[in-house]
């Protein structure tokens, strides 16, 4: 008995200062390692997964049965008024599919016509739910709730809907960590749908923030071509990115002093305030080399 | 043990109500800072030690599954946790000045950290612009949820400490 209390004193008193360099020490190598040898946290992200991720379901299930159950005291008549608005926007929306039907059958006919391949290639989905998001209002990651049990892997692209929300930065077993394209630290390379130009596409806090922008720059576009509105894609020559996902549209185009780059800014198509189910494309974009370092450790392209 | 085990569930429980519930419930893209107030609160509370290991915890946590690199996180709530155990010896439980001055600062001392590593360092300078749209806005939201969290955990301490008194007494006898 004396003894273990012995023990327990003795113990007790490692200096806290020591504890403290002993534990700064850790965490700096803990740095350098991942930030050197591109390591993730391995088991350390097993175990937390496994604690807090069913976890964070359930909050989130829970939220979403009160909404649902909040949206059931709904009274008739809103409902009635909803069911005619989207009775309406039905038959618009037939009405513009038609439309755009008849333009795929040209498109195509045009395409045997000049022997070419699909461009942009459908790539194989899985679907996953935005579990919790980040916890500093700096930074714009997420995670998801599936993992390498399904299949998802570093440098995974990340969609909602037609639009590209970021990319697989980490995996564990159950859940991945997502770096949104709203990201500050982050870059995707992209592309004007309308003139095959290429420049790069910067995450932004403070324009995400300001009026919901992202800026670009180095965009050489001698002849003025770029308009606003023009839809902007990812370029075929990004490392971490598939090419052709929609990102979003021009909205402000500027000259840069040097007069020959130009900058702006673009309007993402995803609405990154209400995530909760996203796509994530189960290829990785095979660059010939091991790029997939960059996409965990910096995002620069 | 005890104490281990409801330190435990008291940093999960803030960590899962910031990243899933505040989330939602954020104004203007900010959400509050529960676990500095954790951190902090069980820093002046307990002292250095129990400070540091708790902001240690907490630290790694954010960096598993928010972070670029395993330990930034986990080194800068360490040492909030381990200087807010330097106020142990001023800290009386009545007094609300303490806690929330030493919280309000924790937090802002947080996030100015996070700038000046991650924000001025790649060249972003409108200092002005990010202590006002986030800075100030997170610390007046951490400060509101503050004023609730920091009593609960107050509770919980005490009975805490009251149990371990009681298990002291019976051990020498």
């Amino acid at each position: 008995m004396k003894n273990i209390r012995k023990n327990r004193n003795k113990k007790k008193h490692i200096s806290s200062k020591y504890l403290l360099m002993i534990l700064s020490a850790v965490c700096i190598v803990s740095i350098f390692s991942s930030l050197v040898l591109n390591i993730s946290g391995g088991p350390l992200n097993t175990v937390a997964g496994y604690v807090f991720v069913p976890m964070q379901e359930g909050i989130n299930n829970a939220g979403l049965w009160l909404s649902q159950k909040a949206n059931n005291f709904k009274t008739l008549s809103e409902v009635q008024k909803e069911n005619d608005d989207l009775k309406a926007q039905v038959d618009e929306l037939t009405e513009k599919l038609k439309n755009t039907q008849l333009r795929q059958y040209e498109l195509d006919s045009y395409r045997e016509l000049l022997e070419l391949d699909d461009q942009y290639a459908e790539y194989d989905k899985v679907a996953a739910s935005v579990v919790a998001a980040d916890s500093t209002n700096w930074f714009s990651t997420f995670t998801i709730d599936k993992g390498t049990k399904q299949g998802i892997e570093k440098g995974m692209n990340v969609l909602a809907g037609s639009g590209l929300v970021g990319i697989v930065t980490d995996v564990g077993p159950n859940f991945a960590k997502v770096r949104s394209i709203i990201d500050d630290s982050n870059k995707v390379s992209s592309m004007v749908l309308t003139t095959k130009d290429n420049f790069t596409v910067s995450g932004g806090l403070m324009s995400m923030n300001k009026n919901k922008t992202l800026p670009f720059s180095e965009l050489r576009d001698e002849d003025d071509s770029v308009q606003i509105g023009d839809p902007v894609v990812t370029s075929s020559v990004s490392d971490l990115y598939q090419p052709g996902i929609l990102i979003g549209y021009v909205t402000d185009i500027e000259k840069n002093s040097n007069n020959l780059t130009k900058s702006g800014t673009i309007t993402p198509v995803v609405d990154f305030q209400h995530l909760r189910e996203v796509l994530v494309i189960t290829s990785v974009k095979d660059t010939g080399e091991e790029d997939l370092s960059k996409a965990s450790s910096k995002g620069q392209e | 043990m005890r104490r281990k085990i409801v330190l435990f569930i008291i940093i999960a429980v803030c960590f899962l109500l910031q990243t899933t519930l505040f989330q939602k419930l954020s104004f203007a893209n900010i959400g509050p800072n529960l676990l500095i107030i954790v951190v902090s609160a069980f820093g002046f509370m307990r002292g250095k030690k129990e400070g540091l290991w708790i902001g240690f915890f907490c630290g790694l946590l954010i960096d598993i599954f928010f972070g670029f690199y395993l330990g930034v996180y986990a080194l800068l709530y360490m040492y909030i946790g381990y200087f807010n155990g330097m106020f142990q010896k001023r800290f009386y439980p009545d007094d609300i000045k303490l806690p929330m001055i030493l919280i309000g600062s924790s937090d802002i001392i947080c996030n100015l950290v996070i700038y000046f590593i991650m924000f001025l360092m790649r060249g972003r300078f409108q200092f002005w612009y990010y202590l006002s749209s986030i800075i100030i806005p997170e610390f007046v939201y951490t400060m509101v949820i503050t004023i609730f969290l920091y009593f609960i955990l107050l509770k919980i301490n005490q009975n805490l400490e009251e149990h371990e008194k009681r298990r002291a007494i019976k051990f020498e006898l």
